[in-house]
């Protein structure tokens, strides 16, 4: 069975932009049902506000049409006597109080029922996000910036949420508001209607060709973002190095330029910030002339009175708070989405390692290991393993040896499915890795990689992660089957000890202690140690050795190590060279005959042996 | 009234960080506030010009057939114009609003970056990179957070000014009336500022703890997916994106009761003007246009008000904001040293003297250390897991000074050395390599200040220039965060070459070569050995690397065990158990 890898685009990519916002909307719906749900109730209570806003100006037209009576105009107007109806003008008003009231109520339910959506579906995309990373394949998590991946279950997601509080509100009501208007507008003329329509009409095109290059600006200025980020972690993360090679002045010069480049983005895109809020503006004067104008030279023909003109007017004013707030939320608006679509990028991105729909159990005991033709490339890379075949018997005790970049390393990936191979099929007791459910395959195979890495808790909560349910006692054994409890002995708080953050508090070898522990916690059929003991001193090495090898008791045992000492004691030698797998067999088997493992061999004997230099 | 308390004392923090962040960029500040004064007068102008229209355009042409002391032409360009200097100051207003706060957010970047870059390397081992990351990010954004709104905030001032102004021009009675509603907004506003404060904080508390989770979990994605972890790191995050979800659902339902009061108050205020207008416009006081005009005053408020409250509510997070800058930023920079003390030439000697160490409060790593080191003699020191080596590799180099005792190299104490000149003098090569996010020749040449040939040499000696020109690019290859692309092997030798190129007179390895394999660490080992012109410190593992040794240097319990030369050391039981034990596990 040969399956190749679909071609996949970098989580890195932030140019491109051919989405236009109505398509993130579409998709984001589908990925957060909770928006959807809270829609159909909060347009029609839109409504029921858009009525309530509307009182105003229908106060304002019905009090001066009927309420207020031009006695006699003179050309001066305060010459001019009214005549007040105050009674109906005083009932008019108090109606308009109750709908106002009553659209506050309304605006306050709207408001909570969108925020409550809106944070659900933020907190389940969030999840989703979280949980689709874990998914990645190391590759992916190799290729993409730390902080990039960070950035989409944080920042990104807080444009979501910030855009939830304020700006969700405004596009729930303020369209409905507009509409709303408009027909009290067409009520009193629809003539004055049209002549507003038509005077509005270019806002859109306009508002939509800004809203795009705006949406480009913001996508430059998160790019320059996670620039300026990765600039700072270095000089923090590398303090040390900078500090050891006089490199300040440099990587100062670095980090202004990122913080100067982030600036310019910004400012770019608040050019087109300042310019997107005005157009409303200018384009509401010009619909307010022009129906000033129209309304006054075709009074008579449009049948018009002068209360009606004062509330058409009125009306326009009246046009220009939700369209100025809707330009003012525009901001937030273009970060929600720009944050949005990227989130929506990692949930569509396609993993390269698929978990199986209804997976097959590993057969529990010692795993027996098949790799048939076995071939992998990192996308689009030359091959880094050609054709492995092999067949490794359960509860045998496997070294796997090679020079740096020979693939041995991979091949251990490809045995754990951190990867799957791009060619040919890896067998654990039987099973195809790819049909296997994710839960046997916990059970089945334990890695134990070079890197040491520790949640920042103690050093017993970091062991029970190597096994659900692990108790106090268990979590000792695991140290005491490793002969560990001299390490820890040596410890202020022993086994309590704070690791820190990624385990800085402890050295390297140390934390390589700590994930051995680990391992040995769990029970698997297949323990795989890839560089496990690096960084630990020869003494307590050879000690792990012994421990390690009474702990592989009944279980298979891979082990990647340039510490020949390893393949000496093992029961198989696997030489890998340039991604082939060159020479098998035992060490004694392999030791004296010419090849590579032999010219390994006598380099680490060289090594290890005081006498060779004399 | 303690909340009451706090909450003042919370905005005139408030105001002390305002005055810091505008002094530091007054001019676009300026600009910004005059942009929104226009603003606010042209709003203000815009109702009464509306108001004008109505008496002497509208009303006029209804009733006679003729406009009245207004032209039609008059009142569309006395419009037209009151609109687009409005727009003119909202433009100035917005764009220099954010080019203050930007300008702002660039200068203390700037900062943090002189601070980062400068303050001594325990500081940053004490405080955790997360934290000094947020700085950098979230908390800079957050403390100017509060400069957005400003202007548009002093321009609502000018606003309520002018309004009340046109208001008392247009009757007394009426505008005292209308008058009322701004200390109710005003107290509104007060009122939701306190009460938003403590919940507000809880967000932003939750936000980093959610960060911190994400950070975290990311940063150990092979743990996590060889130990089969994502559904219990899924939960973890889960429950802290719950909490923020419930602390922010709570915030929202706060922020919708005031702003439903908020919105409608303008409203309310209209039906008040109208009753109250009814009268006077029947007494003759009042034109029909002019209550209009005041009509349409309040519709054009409800904005810019809540502008106000937005205002009051980026206060607390902004001042708690900064005063987490302003912790790193108060911290002193150590003095630079003006004269820095003169070295001899030639490989250099170190003396160690009585130098003890330990990290924060827990048991000394090193306990009164002292030995010496002969000019381009070659020093190993060996000892078990977490004996302290490495820390005495980062003492040696003068990264970190030592709790007591002095350490002397060249005959010259470290801290009469400037960083300049140690960094010439001595080159130190990491246990953990670290490369930055660039190409293998800026990783190398750190300084940027040496030829081609020097960082091609360098590369060779460490045996990297093999791999190197393997590489499409070459020196030119960008590798990628933390190095990453490369093996631990290659990046191990991308590091050694950084500390050759400088020439150093004395090289400290620290484990240098752990991850490379034994038949590539014997080509470097036997470069090094032709090129050892200088004297060299290294913290060893393998027995190989341990005869290139002089001498060596057995730390236990973090005192000198023993020092001397590898064949009389083994004569130790402990020496002999700790670097002999492959050699007797392969007999």
């Amino acid at each position: 069975m040969t399956a190749t890898k679909p071609p996949v685009a970098s989580l890195n990519e932030t140019d491109e932009i051919s989405e236009g916002a109505i398509s993130v909307l579409r998709r984001g719906l589908v990925a957060t049902p909770e928006l959807k749900s809270g829609l159909r109730i909060v347009v029609i209570m839109g409504l029921l506000i858009a009525f309530g806003r509307l009182a105003i100006p229908v106060l304002i037209e019905r009090s001066l049409s009927q309420g207020m009576t031009i006695v006699d105009a003179g050309m001066q107007g305060r010459e001019s006597e009214v005549e007040v109806n105050i009674g109906l003008v005083v009932g008019l008003s108090l109606t308009a109080l109750v709908l106002i009231v009553f659209s506050a109520v309304g605006t306050l339910f709207v408001q909570r029922r969108l925020v409550v959506q809106a944070e659900r579906g933020i907190a389940n995309l969030r999840q989703q996000a979280f949980v689709k990373v874990h998914e990645l394949s190391i590759a992916d998590h190799t290729e993409t910036r730390r902080g990039v991946l960070v950035a989409r279950v944080t920042s990104d997601a807080e444009s979501l949420a910030r855009f939830a509080q304020w700006g969700l509100y405004a596009w729930s009501i303020h369209p409905t508001v507009i509409l709303g208007t408009f027909a009290v507008l067409a009520y009193y003329s629809w003539q004055i209607a049209a002549v507003v329509a038509l005077s509005l009409a270019p806002v859109v095109p306009i508002l939509k060709w800004l809203q795009r290059r705006q949406l480009e600006a913001y996508d430059n200025y998160r790019t320059s973002v996670g620039d300026m980020l990765t600039g700072f972690s270095e000089a923090v993360m590398g303090a040390a190095v900078v500090r050891a090679y006089g490199a300040e002045s440099r990587t100062r010069d670095r980090l202004r330029s990122a913080i100067y480049n982030r600036y310019r983005a910004r400012m770019r895109a608040n050019t087109y910030m300042a310019g997107v809020f005005v157009v409303g503006d200018i384009f509401g004067a010009l619909a307010f002339s022009m129906a000033l104008i129209f309304g006054v030279r075709f009074r008579e023909a449009w049948g018009l009175t002068s209360s009606e003109l004062v509330a058409c007017l009125f009306l326009i004013v009246l046009l220009n708070g939700p369209i100025a707030e809707l330009g003012e939320v525009l901001d937030q608006t273009q970060t929600a989405i720009a944050g949005w679509r990227k989130i929506l990028g990692l949930l569509d991105h396609q993993t390269d390692v698929l978990a199986p729909i209804a997976g097959l159990e590993i057969p529990s005991g010692a795993v027996e290991i098949q790799a048939r033709g076995v071939g992998f490339s990192y996308r689009n890379s030359s091959p880094v393993l050609t054709k492995i075949n092999i067949t490794i018997p359960g509860g045998a005790s496997v070294a796997i040896v090679g020079q740096t970049g020979s693939g041995k390393s991979t091949f251990a990936t490809l045995l754990c499915r951190l990867a799957d191979p791009t060619v040919g099929e890896v067998r654990l007791n039987g099973i195809d890795l790819r049909q296997a459910s994710a839960d046997s395959r916990h059970r089945s195979v334990r890695m134990v990689s070079q890197d040491g890495f520790l949640f920042d808790s103690t050093i017993r909560e970091n062991v029970r992660f190597g096994r659900q349910g692990a108790s106090d006692s268990d979590v000792q054994a695991a140290f005491d089957r490793l002969e560990l409890g001299w390490w820890l002995e040596k410890l202020a708080n022993g086994i309590d000890t704070e690791v820190g953050e990624r385990g800085d508090n402890l050295s390297v070898g140390e934390r390589q202690l700590v994930a051995l522990a680990r391992a040995a916690l769990a029970d698997p059929g297949l323990l795989i140690l890839d560089e496990a003991t690096s960084a630990v001193d020869p003494e307590t090495d050879q000690a792990l050795t012994t421990a390690i090898r009474n702990l592989a008791q009944g279980r298979t045992l891979v082990s990647i190590a340039h510490r020949l000492a390893t393949a000496e004691a093992a029961d198989l030698v696997l030489v890998f060279d340039q991604g082939l797998l060159v020479q098998q067999g035992s060490h004694s088997q392999l030791v004296d005959r010419p090849g590579i493992y032999r010219g390994l061999h006598q380099a680490w004997v060289g090594n290890t042996q005081a006498d060779s230099y004399k | 009234m303690g909340v009451r308390v706090a909450n003042e004392s919370v905005l005139r923090r408030g105001a002390t960080l305002v005055y810091e962040h505008i002094r530091l960029h007054p001019v676009p500040f300026a600009i910004s506030v005059v942009g929104a004064g226009v603003f606010a007068g042209c709003t203000v102008l815009a109702t009464v010009v509306l108001g004008r229209i109505t008496d002497e355009v509208v009303i006029p042409v209804f009733e006679t057939g003729q406009t009245g002391s207004w032209s039609l032409r008059f009142a569309v360009f006395a419009l037209l114009s009151v609109s687009l200097l409005r727009v003119a100051g909202v433009v100035i207003r917005r764009y220099f609003a954010a080019l203050t706060s930007e300008r702002v957010q660039s200068s203390i970047r700037h900062r943090l970056v002189d601070q980062y870059l400068g303050l001594p390397l325990s500081w940053h081992q004490e405080t955790p990179a997360g934290k000094l990351l947020a700085h950098a990010d979230n908390d800079t954004e957050v403390a100017t957070d509060v400069l957005h709104p400003l202007p548009f905030s002093l321009g609502v001032v000018f606003l309520v000014l002018f309004s009340a102004i046109s208001l008392i021009l247009v009757d007394l009675p009426l505008a005292i009336v209308a008058l009322a509603i701004f200390p109710t907004l005003a107290f509104l506003n007060r009122i939701y500022t306190t009460t938003i404060e403590k919940p507000a904080a809880a967000v932003q508390a939750s936000v980093g703890d959610v960060a911190t989770v994400a950070h975290e979990s990311f940063d150990g994605a092979l743990v996590v997916k060889t130990l089969g972890r994502a559904k219990a790191e899924a939960q973890r995050f889960g429950s802290a994106v719950e909490e923020l979800r419930d602390r922010r659902i709570r915030v929202g339902y706060i922020r919708a009761t005031f702003e439903a009061i908020l919105d409608s108050l303008p409203n309310i205020g209209i039906v008040v003007v109208m009753i109250v207008g009814a009268y006077r416009v029947d007494a003759g006081a009042v034109r029909p246009g002019e209550l209009v005009q005041v009509a349409s005053l309040f519709s054009v408020l409800a904005f810019p008000m809540r502008v106000f409250g937005y205002f009051l509510e980026t206060v607390p997070p902004s001042v708690v904001a900064k005063d987490r800058l302003q912790g790193v930023l108060d911290k002193p920079l150590p003095p630079a040293m003006v004269h820095s003390a003169e070295v001899a030439d030639g490989p250099l000697e170190v003396e160690v003297r009585n130098v003890s160490f330990s990290y924060g409060e827990t048991a000394p790593v090193l306990d009164d250390v002292t030995f010496s080191i002969k000019g381009g003699e070659v020093v190993a020191i060996i000892g078990s897991t977490g004996e302290g080596k490495s820390t005495l590799a980062h003492l040696v180099t003068g990264l970190v000074p030592p709790d007591s005792g002095t350490i002397l190299v060249g005959r010259v104490p470290l801290d009469e050395l400037s960083a300049e000149a140690r960094t010439e003098l001595i080159g130190l090569v990491f246990q953990e390599s670290f490369l930055f996010a660039d190409t293998l020749r800026f990783n190398i040449d750190l300084q940027g200040t040496h030829s081609e040939n020097e960082v091609l040499k360098a590369a060779r000696i460490a045996s990297a220039a093999a791999f190197v020109d393997e590489m499409p690019k070459g020196f030119d290859t960008i590798v990628g965060e933390r190095g990453v692309t490369l093996s631990g092997g290659q990046r191990q030798r991308v590091a050694l070459a950084r500390a050759l190129l400088q020439r150093p007179r004395l090289l400290i390895l620290d484990d240098a070569t752990s991850a490379v394999d034994a038949k590539v660490e014997q080509e470097i080992l036997s470069s090094l050995r032709s090129e050892l012109d200088m004297t060299t410190l290294i913290v060893a593992q393998r027995v190989s690397t341990i005869t290139l040794a002089d001498r060596v240097v057995f730390l236990r319990d973090g005192k000198i065990a023993a020092a001397g030369r590898h064949e009389d050391l083994l004569h130790l039981p402990a020496y002999r158990d700790l670097v002999t034990a492959y050699e007797e596990a392969a007999k």
